[in-house]
């Protein structure tokens, strides 16, 4: 079990914020990208602390928290190109920040007054999928679109695409996730495998999912697999650049276990301390995400002190903002609800509208009387 | 006239050819429909006129095969997956239920699944277990997805071609012993019934008698049978289980005032349940007797020695016919 915990893991920035060398990846970012980098992070941070808080105050049904796994998500969703597409389980708001996503979309989600209705197409961000695993299976097919399109290994830059899925530590004991493997390798799909081990599903740690790290998983399958410091944006941005400019030139897919760690509760339903030690959580804060790049920026004097609080008070805003537009987002109207099964309704459902029409209609009346 | 005679095999597989000409988009997708053509052969020859692109032999994995398939109508194509055996769909439940059906409601309408989920269902070919099931019920009760199931060539020919061109998802149920059982005469350049629609195949007075599927057949046999007793059964072909059409069936029953349903599936809570109420709400003041469900016994599917006695066979519909009568 000890690989499990002690990794071989790519890095390049220290907890520290000291950059370090690796034989096999590198990060061709400048210090102007590292500082737009640490913006995307402290403010992703900040939307998913205020959605939490509104959670608490009955705002939200529920809140899956990412705090912790900002600089995976960062690091890869700032590697994707416009065109690249990602699908995303339900914890991806850092990728959703990436993809233009309106933080209100993940927010009505989480209320309850939809159910995630972002355009995909326009974002190129699939919606979030509740069940565990079950996108990886469609990223996978839609990169067999991909390749039909002839839209794999063109040379061309703005043309060539892949497709990267989001998933777990957990979703890896499912079925679906060892078929979209399959899939992709024996097709040779244009796909990047990106599963955030956050050390935790639920309350099961990774060691109740597996007997060997994850990334070692992909050999088996044919294709090839890197662990990478999940908390280190340069390095998760390093390596998936890599991974999707192979798939992209049609070299297949590969996988990337970010190694990183939930601080927060599975959901906001979760009591974590019922099973995992608090010194556990204390050690991970020492590799807290956006310390280490703070830490850099600083080291360097890439940017002075007023850039910290531009951004702290940019984060203020977007927290201000967003509580009072979930507070003042409407119920939906309850006549939704028969919309949008099929692309033409049903006379049945149709029937079925009416009926619940005139029935509420009778109940206004009665109340008039 | 463009009249051809062929089986309800080679129906599919000229309807799937034709849907693939007039629509690059289409791809067919399953395990050994490639070279093999299918264990059916109802895909047989399309991968070597279409290709591998189009024609995908899949990995032996079903929820992989929905759950692509899903990916790729993302990306803007209209796959039709083919389930091997009604028995094998199972694994990829989840996909079809979870996802396929449900992509277009939890996206407020901006995304659309048009997949064909092509299943050949029912027993009657002697196989053994998984391969003789009918699971029309359990996705006819998923919202957003519909069920069609075809019982002859001509509407085979007609009905998979319909359902590749719908937006939605369709479960496409095809009676496996018919496959190579039945021949009929094809006009390919007629105006074919809206998929969506039942029919009456065969007029009558004494009673109705509803079937989709191979108990189509099961029905009309007992209508001819019938006629020596004086029995004139009217028989509808319901061919789509969700939505249900039931304006046909009322009008016949309004008629008739008895009806008997006939299906392979287990009669518990099975597709004749749903009937039979939505007969008895619509058509209560007109029934002479309840509503009588002919199915297969609430039993797991039987060893093949002896499903003749599970499948609703001519005699068990005449005797739910007598019973009626006699109420």
């Amino acid at each position: 079990m000890a690989d499990l915990v002690d990794p071989p893991l790519v890095q390049l920035l220290t907890p520290e914020g000291e950059r370090v060398e690796h034989p096999d990846y590198r990060f061709d970012g400048d210090d102007e990208m590292i500082a737009g980098l640490y913006r995307d992070l402290v403010l992703t941070r900040r939307i998913d602390t205020e959605a939490t808080a509104l959670q608490r105050h009955g705002e939200l049904g529920i809140w899956a928290s990412l705090l912790g796994q900002e600089a995976a998500q960062i690091g890869s969703g700032r590697a994707l190109a416009p065109q690249d597409f990602a699908f995303p389980t339900y914890r991806e708001h850092g990728v959703a920040w990436c993809r233009d996503v309106d933080p209100m979309a993940l927010l009505r989600l989480f209320r309850g007054t939809d159910q995630g209705t972002w355009d995909p197409d326009e974002h190129n961000f699939g919606l979030y999928t509740i069940v565990i695993g079950a996108q990886t299976l469609h990223a996978t097919g839609y990169a067999m679109g991909i390749q039909r399109d002839g839209a794999v290994g063109t040379g061309e830059a703005g043309r060539d695409a892949a497709v990267v899925a989001y998933f777990g530590d957990g979703a890896t004991s499912q079925g679906d996730v060892n078929e979209a493997f399959v899939y992709a390798a024996v097709m040779n799909a244009p796909v990047v495998f990106f599963c955030q081990n956050n050390q935790w599903a639920i309350s099961e740690p990774t060691t109740r999912q597996t007997r060997v790290p994850l990334y070692q998983r992909a050999a088996g399958f044919g294709f090839p697999g890197v662990r990478v410091d999940g908390n280190d944006v340069l390095a998760v941005h390093a390596v998936t650049t890599e991974a999707l400019q192979r798939a992209r030139e049609g070299s297949g897919p590969s996988l990337i276990e970010a190694f990183t760690y939930r601080m927060g509760a599975h959901t906001t339903t979760d009591d974590p301390t019922r099973y995992r030690v608090s010194d556990e959580v204390e050690r991970w804060k020492l590799r807290d995400p956006l310390e280490r790049v703070r830490a850099y920026l600083r080291r360097v004097h890439a940017v002075d002190e007023a850039f910290f609080t531009d951004i702290e008070t940019e984060a203020e805003a977007i927290g201000e903002r967003l509580r009072a537009d979930v507070r003042a987002l409407p119920d939906p109207d309850p006549t939704m609800l028969f919309g949008n099964v099929f692309t033409e309704q049903t006379s049945e459902l149709a029937a079925e509208q009416a009926e619940y029409a005139a029935w509420s209609a009778s109940l206004e009346s009665e109340v008039v009387r | 006239m463009s009249a051809t005679t062929m089986t309800m095999a080679k129906a599919l597989n000229a309807g799937l050819r034709r849907a693939m000409d007039d629509d690059a988009k289409v791809v067919l997708m399953g395990e050994d429909i490639g070279r093999l053509g299918g264990v059916f052969r109802i895909t047989d020859g399309l991968q070597k006129d279409f290709g591998d692109e189009r024609v995908i032999d899949t990995p032996l994995a079903e929820s992989g095969i929905l759950g692509t398939a899903v990916g790729l109508a993302l990306r803007g194509y209209r796959p039709v997956v083919e389930i091997q055996f009604d028995g094998f769909v199972y694994p990829a439940y989840d996909q079809i239920v979870s996802q396929v059906a449900k992509f277009r409601y939890r996206s407020g309408g901006r995304v659309t699944m048009p997949i064909v989920i092509r299943i050949p269902f029912g027993g009657g070919i002697g196989a053994v277990e998984h391969h003789s099931e009918s699971p029309e019920a359990q996705f006819a009760h998923t919202p957003g997805l519909k069920v069609v199931a075809c019982s002859n060539p001509r509407d085979a020919y007609w009905m998979i071609q319909q359902a590749v061109a719908s937006p939605d998802p369709v479960v496409f149920l095809e009676p496996k012993r018919l496959y190579h059982s039945t021949k009929a005469e094809i006009d390919v350049e007629a105006t074919p019934a809206p998929l969506f629609s039942s029919q009456v195949v065969r007029p009558g007075t004494s009673a109705t008698v509803l079937a989709y599927g191979p108990s189509v057949s099961v029905a009309m046999g007992a209508a001819d049978a019938g006629v020596a007793d004086g029995l004139d059964l009217e028989v509808i072909d319901l061919r789509t289980l969700s939505p249900l059409d039931l304006g046909p069936v009322h009008e016949s029953v309004r008629k008739t005032g008895r009806a008997v349903v006939v299906h392979e599936a287990h009669r518990n809570l099975g597709m004749g349940a749903e009937i039979a109420a939505r007969i008895t709400e619509e058509c209560f003041y007109s029934l002479e007797a309840p509503v009588l469900r002919v199915g297969g016994y609430d039993t797991p599917y039987p060893p093949s020695r002896v499903e003749e006695t599970w499948l609703p066979d001519l005699d068990r519909v005449l005797d739910a016919v007598d019973r009626s009568l006699a109420w």
